[in-house]
């Protein structure tokens, strides 16, 4: 049995791979410089050399080439882990994950299931430069037939990965790249986190803030914060796009009646207007204010000196908290 | 020794280590200069009677399908219906050269390489008639689903056949793609891929001469399809498309070599659609009659009724026993398309998910809710 001991997220989502990997063998890695160099990130560190370059395959660079040739491995049989260098990489692989990822399933009513994980390091706030920084969940969820997770703290990249590792439904994993070096106590033995499930971070009685991925930190952050101002806000982690956990969301929402959403990929049809939707047809009667956004500008990725200015940060978030003192 | 450690590593001289010398000869990868030809240039008596006879009857049965097929899109029993009619010859040999446990990934005008496989007729056609996606168990059949996006099949028909020379299996996977196919990222990609993981796998280009209106000559530039395997590192081999022995011939060679670890091969298959792309579209717009009348005369039943009656294997009884065999297939697609389909609404929620998300739920009171609305009504 491993004991607790403090990892960083990039840790916690290797341990996942290899216990993984250990338990099964029909999880298979591929992708880009997954295997001798260990993945740009070093998600897949050492793993090729204690399962084998079959396991841990090196891909030609060709992004629908690599999830194309894990949908055949699946077919047969396998459980393919894919990697996606970076976000806006993942976009060659679009027609093989919206047509056939997201969908093999239900053309084939179901006889021929397809249990992928396909992991996307996403976001912003590394200094990437251009096509480095994108946050794409809103094209993956809304594209029926994947799972759509996103964890932001360490035990969840562990116990979620394990848990989309296991899916027999393809998992799109979007991994919060400025979180990979945060740390924390990793217990690998309390094992996989159910898919699906929104988990309250902070307590809170005056508003929530509804968030996920890169965002929970700076959520939590702008929470201490609003304490002082004399606002007692609660920090809900979605933990989990699509399924969407509607039940959590709206329990939390009517036991305080004020809702932000925060994300930092662009606002204008991201899955914080679906929030924002989805809480105003169920919490209607609950809600003293408009459930509010704070979202990245609807801009390209900005270069990484100016990025600081289109993500979303504590202020933006305060400012959003004040606006909901009106009153109905 | 991994299954990828198949390609010689040892230094080129003359070249810095990591440089990239030339690897193969690609002498061998090049395809033939004429097309591969059994019919009308090879003595039939080599061949197995048996197997003559059998591509015959399949050829005569499939003409009878395309043809009826054609005519259930006229009666509006069928939504869509992309015939293969002049094509029969590549469809045929597709299904024949596969042994049962390899796959066969098709494109949506492959419904007779599918049938050929053993899929039920009727079970086939679900995806043009409109009733379901996929009525065939892939799995089952070792027949994926027919695709209709260009040749993103092909990266799949690879990673099968990668993951099952992983188990030690002697599966082979045979992609099916047509000209216009050549022209897509994935193909290019699923040849990449099929090479440098030395995949069991066959590519067959059925170049018909037009994607929809644009004939090849807009389509590529390179001397001939399968002249694009050589840069991949992979064989190429040119056949004519209408002629059943050498497709099958050059195919069933394709598939020996890929399942005793020879690699990948692209094989280009010379042949020509006789009817329009699919009954939506007007054939007359973008090419003349005088080339369609001569590939009628190039027509692969023609060819493989007189090899075979000139090689004394075929009598009139034998055409009349083959042509009341397509004739019962098609009465039998006639009578089960007239009848109603059983629609199930609720199906629109089930193998989303293996287990139905609550929105999906939600989704399903809702309908049975409309549903009973309309009942009251």
């Amino acid at each position: 049995m491993t004991p607790t001991r403090t990892a960083s997220m990039a840790q916690a989502l290797n341990s996942a791979l290899r216990d993984a990997m250990r338990e099964d063998r029909s999880v298979h890695l591929l992708g880009e410089d997954v295997g001798k160099l260990g993945g740009v990130f070093r998600i897949t560190d050492g793993l090729a050399a204690e399962f084998g370059a079959d396991r841990c395959l090196d891909t030609p660079l060709a992004e629908a080439g690599i999830l194309g040739t894990a949908i055949g491995m699946a077919m047969y049989g396998l459980r393919p882990v894919v990697e996606m260098q970076f976000d806006a990489f993942a976009y060659p692989a679009m027609e093989q994950l919206v047509s056939h990822l997201a969908k093999m399933r239900n053309r084939t009513a179901g006889k021929l299931p397809l249990p992928i994980t396909v992991r996307i390091p996403y976001g912003g706030g590394i200094g990437g430069v251009e096509h480095h920084s994108d946050s794409s969940e809103a094209y993956y969820a809304s594209t029926p037939g994947l799972h759509v997770v996103t964890p932001a703290t360490v035990q969840d990249a562990y116990g979620l990965l394990r848990s989309s590792i296991a899916s027999d439904d393809p998992v799109v994993f979007l991994e919060p790249k400025r979180l990979y070096w945060s740390k924390a106590e990793l217990d690998q033995a309390a094992g996989s986190e159910p898919i699906g499930r929104a988990v309250l971070r902070r307590q809170g009685r005056s508003a929530v803030l509804i968030t996920y991925g890169p965002s929970l930190p700076v959520c939590l952050e702008a929470a201490e914060a609003a304490a002082a101002e004399g606002w007692d806000l609660a920090v809900l982690d979605l933990r989990t796009l699509v399924p969407f956990d509607d039940a959590t969301v709206a329990q939390v929402v009517r036991s305080v009646g004020r809702a932000v959403v925060v994300h930092e990929a662009t606002g204008f049809g991201g899955v914080g207007a679906e929030i924002a939707a989805r809480v105003t047809e169920r919490c209607f009667h609950h809600l003293a204010a408009p459930v509010l956004r704070v979202t990245g500008f609807d801009i390209p990725f900005p270069p990484p000196m100016l990025e600081h200015h289109h993500l979303p940060g504590v202020d933006r978030i305060l400012d959003a908290v004040a606006k909901l003192q009106w009153e109905a | 020794m991994t299954v990828l450690d198949h390609r010689p590593t040892d230094p080129v001289p003359g070249w810095l280590p990591g440089a990239t010398a030339p690897r193969t000869d690609p002498a061998p990868l090049l395809p033939d200069a004429a097309p591969v030809r059994v019919l009308g240039a090879a003595d039939l008596a080599k061949y197995d009677p048996a197997l003559l006879l059998d591509l015959y009857r399949r050829l005569v049965a499939g003409r009878r399908y395309n043809q009826q097929a054609t005519t259930l899109t006229k009666q509006g029993r069928l939504a869509v219906y992309p015939s293969s009619t002049g094509q029969e010859a590549c469809q045929v040999a597709a299904a024949t050269v596969l042994a049962e446990d390899d796959w066969l990934f098709p494109s949506y005008r492959d419904t007779l390489a599918v049938v050929g496989r053993g899929v039920d007729p009727l079970e086939a056609l679900t995806l043009l008639r409109g009733n379901a996606h996929t009525g065939y168990d892939p799995k089952a059949t070792r027949t994926a689903p027919l695709c209709t996006p260009l040749a993103t099949q092909a990266p799949h028909a690879v990673g099968l056949a990668h993951a099952a020379r992983l188990a030690g299996d002697p599966t082979v996977a045979l992609a099916l793609l047509g000209d216009g196919g050549t022209s897509e990222g994935d193909f290019h990609e699923a040849l990449n891929f099929a090479a440098v993981l030395n995949a069991p796998v066959v590519f067959l280009v059925q170049n018909n001469g037009y994607a929809i209106s644009v004939p090849l000559t807009q389509q590529s530039a390179a001397p001939t399809l399968a002249h694009k395997a050589v840069g991949y590192g992979m064989r190429g081999r040119l056949v004519d498309g209408n002629d059943v022995v050498a497709v099958h011939e050059v195919l069933a060679e394709a598939v020996d070599r890929a399942r005793a670890g020879g690699g990948p091969t692209l094989v280009e298959a010379l042949t020509y659609r006789l009817e329009a792309h699919t009954n939506a579209d007007d054939a007359t717009r973008y090419r003349q009659d005088a080339e369609v009348t001569a590939w009628q005369e190039h027509d692969p039943l023609l060819l493989m009724e007189r090899q075979l009656r000139a090689a004394g294997l075929l009598d009139d009884a034998a055409v009349a026993r083959a042509t009341e065999e397509a004739e019962a297939l098609a009465a039998r697609m006639r009578t089960e398309f007239h009848a109603e389909p059983q629609l199930d609404p609720f199906s629109l929620f089930q193998h989303v998910y293996a287990e139905p998300t609550s929105q999906l739920l939600e989704q399903q009171a809702q309908l049975a809710a409309e549903l009973a609305a309309e009942d009251e009504r």
